[in-house]
């Protein structure tokens, strides 16, 4: 029996008895990460890392929740269970399960650079792994994080010195917080939608020394909005809470962004190839330094990927999840999608 | 140091003698261009940004941006199979991997850009170097040896970002469509001479070389080298949405019936005879038939009308002008069953004087009188349409398939032939397309802003139990829907052959298309003319949808 099966309700470790990231209401769920494809509602109990437990409450409301940290080891029917950081979002994890001396570790969501907030990626030693492919072609190699922030900064001053006030959509969940670290450092006048703000006070009031954010509400003034910068999520994009700011400008963050016709797609006046994702390197990178004889290549270009590390030597195959719709365009109602454009109905 | 290398160097020393300022002289001002110019959602921001470029940049620069804008292109000294060969060499890529990468990004020249290894240094100690000097050496490298052309290539991309090679290898592969319509280019110019935009829409049209034309002679104020052979820019008219008699009085209103062809202009100067198409191509040569105007027409004429084939004054369909568009050798037989005509309907240049600026009832007047008397069944006089009321014309317009026409061309009687496209004198009322519901089997990822989402779909009608494919359309559905159905195909694609998906024949269009030929071609057995996504179907089932049948009859009916 292998340790990880691959059912209709997700990741499911028999042995074990629980799901990892399951798609459907189960008894015991392990969460990689706070990403609505990922963390879903129903299940009977669940565990994550300390820093997603926040995340979780606010997204699913409460539920048995049991926490651990990086490194710290719990056993489950016999199987080692420990977390280790993914360098997603605040909290993501990788899962790695260890029985009879075989080890399989699921990666969720990843990348290897460290963008200051969601942790160092760990190279985990396994037997097998499971690894995502949002961005698993060759075309996607990102900047460095410093010079994606740079190029937001200058894009930002740019505008307000012509008097223009600079909308940035992102994901309100890990990327809208590497945007708020990054604006901060050039401007105070940092407004929110209310998606983002309210990720932003569960993150606070669990401890995060994050800068200062205003919330956009109705009060909120043209005057106080002219030359400032808005964050929103990408579902706001050309929502008619979004049409009444002063004279704006929109910036996208978005992996798909390093694509020219995306950008001209989303008929945005800028496009920043920032994503939580690994690109292809860092794939690479994190697939080769597990060891693996086997990877599992979920969402995204699996069979791509999966190709290639085949040709590379290492036995991989394609695995159908329901996973991967937190890069998604914003124009589908997708899992993580539906969410912000409810969120986004309250404000309205 | 070989002759070739020689010739490089002096192109090199040549423009660093050159003083120019530096930020927007290299290729990397004119990357930016394009960059504003693809991105911008704002007209206003990319006439600026033409107009600063156009203000900063080399005069030779200028030459072959105006040129490239305008469709021209550099010579090719690579083909893309080169280029792709040397970027996986140089990437260390399977060329599969290639595949998958192109068929997402869904452009070869930023595939390419993409895929290149980083410049190493961000500081570059090599500025790239000015425009012209790629393109003139592209031109040195043609006949070369392809290690050569190899050195150069690689070379270049070393020195460049990815945006420099995207523009670098544009270059190379060929058309700049990137969202600047020839209009806003030529608006831009005008901000910056004293030339009338009309003017200049006029000297950047026809056969010129960019490679030997100066700024100075291309916009001068009075050009010393006269091209005989340069046509006017086309006076484009707007699709008449709303009923005509909204138009108001009918004596206004000279109608004719337009022609499914290819909208050309017809020169006669200097004792030779050019014949152009509205997308400047020039056609003389294409067209035996064309030869032998030369002696009819009085020299300094300009015709404007449709190249189109015909029989005894009867148009051909437009498939048939087809099987005489490329072909080299034409034999006997296609002089005989499609000879190309030309529909004359307006008259620009009269006994060497431009004559765009008097009214529409004058030109046609003096059209009459020139072509009525010729002998010759190439050039026909285009007919006005004899009506009283606009419900007259209704009723006529239902016959236009009949007369091989697609509607009517509606122009005011005291119109100047103006510029490009301008509402208020012109307008064409097309007659209603032919519609057919089908269900898409086939879906591929689009290019452009539609890349990496499954926008270019295979069309089947029934055939009893089969599905025949009959079509593919690319266009008229929103974005919205595409997404929708983009995400429908990821869910439900059942077989993968290169970058086509077969889809679970399950969503129902309504294709709407101009006309209808036979074919031995197509599977169906059928052709369609400008066939596109009229609606989603969403009420329809797959079992629904029209026969391979219903495609005959419509063939029976429309297609002789």
């Amino acid at each position: 029996m292998p340790l990880i099966e691959f059912s209709d309700k997700g990741l499911c470790c028999p042995q074990g008895q629980f799901y990892i990231d399951p798609w459907k209401p189960v008894d015991k769920a392990l969460i990689t990460h706070g990403h609505s494809d990922h963390a879903r509602w129903g299940s009977q109990s669940y565990l994550c890392h300390s820093f997603t437990k926040p995340i979780l409450q606010l997204r699913l409301g409460d539920n048995p929740y049991q926490t651990v940290e990086w490194g710290e080891t719990i056993f489950m029917n016999g199987v080692k269970i420990s977390f280790h950081p993914a360098g997603h979002v605040i909290g993501s994890s990788q899962i790695r399960l260890e029985y009879n001396g075989e080890v399989w570790v699921v990666s969720g969501d990843y990348k290897v650079v460290n963008d200051g907030l969601s942790g160092q990626f760990e190279a985990v030693r396994c037997n097998t792994f499971i690894t995502e492919s949002t961005f698993g072609l060759p075309i996607y190699k990102w900047k460095s994080p410093e010079q994606i922030n740079k190029d937001i900064q200058s894009w930002i001053q740019q505008n307000t010195a012509d008097k223009k006030t600079s909308v940035i959509t992102a994901y309100s969940l890990g990327k809208a917080q590497r945007v708020i670290q990054a604006i901060a450092e050039v401007t105070e006048k940092i407004y929110v939608h209310g998606a983002i703000y309210n990720v932003h006070e569960a993150l606070l009031k669990a401890g995060w020394k994050l800068p200062t954010v205003h919330r956009v509400t109705y009060e909120t003034t043209k005057e106080e909005l002219a030359g400032s910068v808005v964050v929103a999520p990408p579902s706001a994009d050309g929502s008619s809470w979004m049409k009444r700011f002063p004279n704006y400008v929109v910036g996208v963050c978005s992996g798909w962004m390093q694509v020219r016709g995306n950008a001209r797609r989303r008929n945005v006046d800028a496009g920043f190839a920032m994503s939580d994702h690994a690109d292809w390197p860092g794939l690479l990178q994190a697939v080769k330094a597990t060891g693996a004889e086997k990877v599992f290549v979920t969402h995204g270009f699996q069979a791509t990927f999966s190709r290639y590390l085949n040709e590379l030597g290492i036995e991989a195959g394609e695995v159908k999840t329901e996973y991967g719709n937190d890069e998604e365009e914003g124009l589908t109602p997708s899992a993580a999608g539906i969410e912000d454009v409810e969120k986004l109905a309250e404000d309205e | 140091m070989s002759d070739f290398a020689n010739d490089i160097e002096k192109l090199v020393v040549e423009d660093n003698e050159r003083d120019h300022p530096s930020s927007s002289t290299g290729l990397g001002g004119f990357a930016d261009l394009v960059r504003v110019l693809g991105t911008s959602t704002k007209t206003t921001d990319k006439l600026e940004a033409l107009v600063q470029y156009f203000s900063e940049a080399d005069d030779r620069d200028k030459v072959w941006v105006i040129a490239l804008f305008s469709g021209r292109k550099p010579k090719r000294a690579v083909n893309t199979t080169q280029l792709i060969t040397w970027c996986v060499e140089v990437a260390g890529l399977p060329g599969w991997l290639f595949g998958e990468s192109y068929h997402t990004v869904g452009d070869l020249a930023e595939t390419i850009s993409l895929l290149l290894p980083e410049t190493v240094t961000t500081n570059r100690s090599v500025e790239t170097k000015p425009l012209h000097f790629y393109i003139d050496t592209f031109r040195h490298i043609e006949k070369q040896d392809e290690t050569i052309k190899k050195e150069f290539i690689l070379d270049s991309w070393k020195q460049m970002n990815q945006n420099e090679r995207f523009v670098f290898n544009k270059l190379i592969t060929g058309a700049f469509r990137i969202g600047v319509s020839q209009k806003m280019m030529v608006n831009s110019l005008a901000k910056f001479t004293s030339l009338e935009a009309s003017v200049i829409a006029h000297r950047i049209s026809g056969n010129w070389d960019p490679s030997t034309t100066t700024f100075a002679e291309l916009l001068n104020e009075s050009p010393t080298i006269t091209d005989y052979s340069k046509p006017y820019p086309f006076y484009l008219a707007y699709a008449l949405d709303e009923d005509p008699e909204t138009l108001g009085d009918t004596a206004e209103w000279q109608v004719e019936w337009k022609w499914d062809g290819i909208r050309g202009q017809m020169i006669k100067r200097n004792n030779a005879l050019f014949v152009w198409s509205r997308g400047e191509e020039l056609m003389t040569d294409k067209f035996p038939e064309y030869h032998s105007l030369k002696d009819v027409l009085p020299d300094g004429t300009v015709l404007d009308g449709e190249i189109i084939p015909s029989i005894d004054k009867k148009p051909l369909p437009f498939a048939l002008l087809q099987t005489r568009i490329g072909r080299k050798n034409v034999t006997k037989k296609n002089l005989q069953e499609t000879p190309i005509t030309f529909f004359a309907y307006d008259l620009l240049e009269y006994n060497h004087e431009d004559w765009r600026n008097r009214p529409l009832t004058e030109r046609r007047k003096q059209l009459e009188i020139l072509i009525e008397p010729l002998t010759t069944p190439t050039i026909i006089l285009s007919p006005v349409v004899e009506f009283n009321k606009w419900d007259e014309l209704t009723a006529l317009r239902k016959t236009s398939r009949e007369m091989g026409a697609e509607g009517f061309m509606i122009k005011r009687k005291s119109s100047i032939y103006q510029v490009g496209r301008k509402t208020g004198d012109w307008w064409k009322w097309k007659i209603e397309p032919l519609v057919i519901d089908c269900v898409m089997i086939y879906a591929e990822k689009g290019s452009g802003r539609r890349s990496n989402l499954y926008t270019a779909y295979t069309f089947a009608v029934r055939d009893g139990e089969k599905l025949v494919p009959f079509t593919r359309a690319y266009s008229g559905l929103t974005d919205k829907e595409f997404t929708e159905v983009d995400s429908f195909v990821k869910r439900n694609a059942i077989e993968k052959f290169g970058p086509v998906r077969t889809v679970k024949p399950e969503l129902v269009f309504e294709i709407a298309f101009e006309g209808i030929a036979a074919s031995n071609r197509h599977k169906s057995g059928v052709a369609l003319r400008f066939p596109r996504i009229n609606r989603w179907r969403k009420d329809k089932k797959a079992d629904e949808i029209n026969t391979l049948e219903d495609l005959k009859k419509m063939l029976e009916v429309y297609g002789k």
